[in-house]
């Protein structure tokens, strides 16, 4: 947004809005990354922090949306502040949920420590999931604040590694539960922990979407990445 | 590319096309104020021309019905095409072509007589209808203007006793009572109210069924509320012409989309 409308009021309630958003983003980024050390550490602390975390992300969501509504009643946006307003609030309710899926993993990890399960599973391969998904995350809204296509691009391709992942984990939990039944309860709730990480990653990658949405003014839901490619070029 | 990938809508359904422009250029004495305009007003449809003051969208719809030629040192160049004939160099009387291209304007206008007279004075310039005939034709017209029920008790009274809106409506009234084909609209609501804007504007969507609209209008959102074609003008150039919705979602010009988003300037 750098060129200025003719009403510095509304530029300003454009940034303000877009500085919410993009706080919002760190928020949960920071959400996600404390629920990794819960995961990494086993630490109920940080399973605490994740909790505390998430009524902030849930106040803000509210708050954003209703910002939102009041600058679309106000000034009636058309084209790119329309794109940009409609991007804004799909992207607030992703970040949302990706803040559920990280209080999901908290309380995955919660139980797991009591359980007393947690020496005997396979968490080193969960914690490079969800390093990768975190760090899609953090690239999604770097791409998002420079309106970036092409590594909106990228964030698509990667989230493709992260589905990978969590296949390949899946049958390693299986393998787990079928040599020693004692650890179906924790490892379902390594699945869920897994599924949530998977999700967060779907996330970002909804957010990429957003991106291409915002500039090419091109709806690229349910489309395969070779059509986004070539209608980008 | 599948359609979903296409910038905005999808592509524009090739519709008839009432009014064709072809390198249309207008001058007012030395001032080229259009500059090679070529445009086709598609038919039955809302078109809306939108820009800046001064970018030229009222001369262009006051060439349509050759307004301009009531003063001397405009002149227009090109073609007109309304229904195979050129309007420009057409040996046609000027008021046929204005019965069959018919306008309102930014003011309202009544003419100092009845509100019955109103309606009934431009029809009888072209058709010589009975007594009842010509009762049903202002009864029609002024129910199409959605007018009948605010005055069908007092069609003798004189039409500048109505509101500002009424007079609007009266006006578009009179404009469709010698059902033309076209009917031009130059800013019709800018005078007026919210609630009356909007009777016009519902007007105008209903108008579309039985004529070819063009509106020009200053208020943007009017332009996305009621037309199915935006055309944006600057300078005299037509920048950028296109279906409504696209053009207020994803225009292709930076141009139009600077001065619809309201960074022009």
């Amino acid at each position: 947004m750098t060129e200025k409308h003719l009403s510095s009021q509304f530029d300003s309630e454009l940034n303000s809005v877009s500085a919410r958003v993009m706080e919002l983003g760190g928020l949960v980024e920071s959400q996600i990354r404390q629920a990794i050390h819960a995961l990494s550490h086993f630490s109920l602390e940080s399973v605490k922090q994740v909790a505390v975390m998430e009524n902030r992300i849930n106040a803000m969501e509210v708050e954003i949306d209703q910002d939102l509504s009041t600058i679309i009643a106000r000034r009636q946006p058309t084209a790119r502040d329309l794109r940009l307003l409609m991007a804004f609030s799909k992207a607030t309710a992703n970040l949302e949920r990706m803040g559920d899926e990280a209080s999901k993993m908290a309380r995955m990890v919660q139980s797991i420590i009591e359980s007393g399960a947690s020496r005997s599973l396979p968490t080193m391969d969960l914690r490079v999931a969800a390093d990768l998904a975190s760090g899609l995350l953090r690239k999604a809204l770097d791409a998002f604040a420079r309106l970036d296509t092409t590594a909106a691009v990228a964030i698509l391709k990667e989230d493709d590694l992260i589905d990978q992942e969590f296949d390949g984990f899946v049958r390693k939990l299986i393998t787990y539960m079928m040599e020693d039944p004692r650890t179906i309860s924790p490892s379902l709730d390594l699945l869920f922990l897994a599924k949530a990480i998977e999700r967060i990653g779907d996330h970002s990658k909804n957010l990429a979407e957003l991106i291409i949405y915002l500039v090419k003014g091109m709806d690229v839901r349910h489309t395969s990445l070779d059509q986004i490619e070539s209608a980008l070029l | 590319m599948p359609s979903s990938l296409q910038p905005g809508a999808a592509a524009p359904t090739p519709t008839e096309s009432k009014i064709t422009v072809r390198d249309l250029n207008f001058y007012y004495g030395k001032f080229h104020a259009l500059k090679g305009i070529n445009l086709d007003i598609p038919a039955n449809k809302v078109t809306a021309f939108i820009g800046p003051s001064g970018c030229g969208k009222s001369t262009l719809l006051r060439t349509f019905n050759r307004m301009f030629e009531l003063y001397p040192e405009q002149r227009a160049e090109g073609q007109i095409i309304l229904d195979g004939e050129n309007l420009l160099t057409s040996k046609q009387d000027v008021a046929l072509i204005r019965a069959k291209v018919g306008m309102v304007f930014q003011k309202p206008t009544p003419f100092p007589m009845s509100i019955y007279d109103n309606i009934a004075f431009g029809v009888k310039l072209f058709e010589s209808l009975s007594a009842s005939d010509m009762e049903e034709r202002v009864e029609w017209a002024l129910r199409k203007a959605a007018l009948w029920n605010e005055v069908k008790d007092k069609l003798n009274q004189s039409g500048s006793s109505l509101s500002g809106g009424q007079q609007q409506r009266l006006c578009i009234a009179r404009g469709i009572a010698i059902k033309p084909e076209v009917l031009l609209l130059d800013e019709p609501c800018s005078a007026l109210d919210p609630i009356s804007t909007a009777k016009v504007e519902e007007l105008i969507a209903e108008l579309k069924t039985d004529y070819t609209v063009v509106i020009v209008t200053h208020n943007m959102q009017q332009a996305a509320r009621c037309s199915d074609y935006t055309a944006y003008m600057y300078l005299g150039d037509l920048m950028e012409f296109g279906e409504t919705e696209r053009m207020f979602f994803k225009p292709q010009r930076k141009e139009t989309e600077d001065y619809i988003t309201g960074r022009f300037g």
